[in-house]
């Protein structure tokens, strides 16, 4: 059955995990959660197929599991909170799974996120929605000093309005 | 009469608490961080709350995608650190405070926001890091300075509570803590945020301009922020960054008119934009003058709270 469309399907390289995601993944997100303990670590490094066996998988999500394909499971109704705990059974930090699914090197992910991470200008919409919402549009695209002092004279002004309408 | 003092907005990035439990605040990029904290200890020395209501999410840890909640109250006596995979954090057993907690309970349930009790419950980095960061060095009795009362949102299975229902239930939060009996200072977190998005191949997202305006609107006017779509929380703030939806619970248990005592606010930790936040309720004084009968319902409330005290 095709998925059910959504608003926010349109934000790019995003997979929300809703509640039809999370009814079709209950099974990775369980096997996830059975990661939390080392016995059961140590079970599922030892025959991972067999391991995921117990979960009832489809077998696309089996696959995604056995590959590694981190963008895939949240696709098939993984959430990253669970999913990062296969990431942590596989000794990598979570640095290396955000870029693995950005598909940026660990290093350039880490340098970008130094920099102030990914903006969100040119990342907001896949059908072009690419304008901040309203309450937002005054202020200007600077980065810190520049931004806060007109948000807050935006907002000043505002209130200055709502209290001479109140004489009113 | 208990009441509400204060409110605190805090991020509760689980790096930060690795940074703690691994003795990493001294390196320059965690001191960046901590830093913006210290002044906020400080503060809750001085303030020294009886309760802190922590409204924070699970990160599958305590609970998993077998039971969802949307809003559970903690009523335990005492709340352990969950095992978040490799052991629980090295931070003391949360007290609870469990008349507090299930007066609150009763109160917001005939109020019509349907809280789902929990009697045993762990708690996770999401209430433990930001206790960490306001609370300070642990005493050396071992104890966290005060007991909590811990609020549980799902924000990780779309769709959490809007921000107008957590506004909503902050009201009536703020209602059944002022009609205990028992003399008490509350302050009241919410945690979780600012911008993030740590899933999919648009991860790493952060958007300074937004948590700014986040931050001024959640001060001066949290009307603003009542009426945000969930959309927007996504597409702006990251698929992860809809969790500041819990700020809204702490600022809709605070007076309409606050007074922000600090703010600060750092990129990045990990792959999130800490923000931090402390609004005070204004001190009850002679307000005669300036407001001339508002809100008489309110007034009313209030002469009635005054008669149960005394």
């Amino acid at each position: 059955m095709a998925r059910e469309q959504h608003d926010y399907d349109d934000i790019p390289g995003t997979f929300v995990f809703d509640a039809e995601r999370s009814r079709q993944g209950f099974g990775i997100n369980m096997f996830c959660m059975s990661l939390m303990k080392d016995e059961n670590r140590k079970a599922f490094k030892a025959n991972e197929a067999e391991y995921l066996k117990k979960f009832n998988l489809t077998p696309e999500q089996t696959d995604a599991v056995l590959k590694r394909d981190y963008n895939r499971m949240l696709e098939l109704g993984g959430n990253i909170y669970f999913t990062a705990k296969l990431g942590a059974t596989d000794g990598h930090s979570f640095q290396h799974l955000a870029a693995v699914m950005t598909g940026a090197s660990q290093p350039d992910y880490a340098a970008m996120m130094l920099a102030g991470g990914r903006s969100v200008e040119g990342n907001r919409s896949r059908s072009g929605k690419n304008a901040p919402p309203k309450y937002l549009a005054a202020a200007p695209a600077k980065k810190a000093a520049g931004g806060k002092p007109k948000v807050k004279a935006k907002s000043t002004k505002a209130k200055v309005k709502s209290k001479s309408a109140k004489r009113k | 009469m208990a009441r509400i003092v204060a409110g605190i907005g805090s991020s509760h990035v689980p790096a930060i608490g690795a940074a703690l439990d691994n003795g990493k605040t001294e390196e320059p990029y965690w001191k960046r961080v901590f830093s913006g904290f210290v002044k906020s200890q400080e503060w809750m020395r001085e303030t020294k709350p009886d309760v802190a209501i922590v409204v924070y999410n699970d990160h599958a840890s305590a609970f998993s995608v077998e039971m969802i909640p949307t809003f559970a109250l903690g009523c335990a006596a005492e709340f352990p650190p969950a095992d978040e995979g490799w052991g629980p954090r090295p931070v003391p057993v949360a007290q609870g405070y469990p008349a507090l907690a299930s007066h609150i309970a009763q109160s917001c349930i005939l109020d019509e926001f349907d809280l789902t009790i929990c009697n045993k419950m762990e708690i996770d980095h999401g209430m433990t890091v930001p206790m960490n960061l306001l609370f300070g060095k642990i005493a050396k009795d071992g104890h966290w300075p005060c007991p909590v009362i811990p609020l549980a949102v799902n924000v990780v299975m779309y769709p959490p509570p809007t921000g107008h229902r957590c506004f909503m239930l902050g009201k009536a939060i703020r209602k059944a803590v002022e009609s205990y009996p028992e003399d008490l200072k509350v302050v009241i977190f919410g945690t979780g945020g600012l911008s993030h998005q740590i899933s999919g191949p648009r991860a790493g997202l952060i958007n300074s301009k937004w948590d700014k305006a986040f931050l001024d609107n959640l001060s001066k006017d949290p009307q603003k922020l009542v009426k945000i779509p969930h959309i927007d929380y996504m597409r702006e703030a990251g698929a992860e960054g809809i969790e500041m939806v819990m700020w809204l619970i702490m600022r809709g248990a605070l007076d309409d008119k606050v007074d922000e005592v600090y703010r600060f606010y750092t990129v990045p930790a990990s792959n999130t934009a800490v923000g931090h936040i402390i609004l005070e309720n204004r001190a009850k004084k002679s307000t005669g003058k300036r407001k001339p009968a508002v809100k008489h319902k309110r007034a009313a409330a209030r002469a009635k709270v005054e008669r149960i005290r005394s």
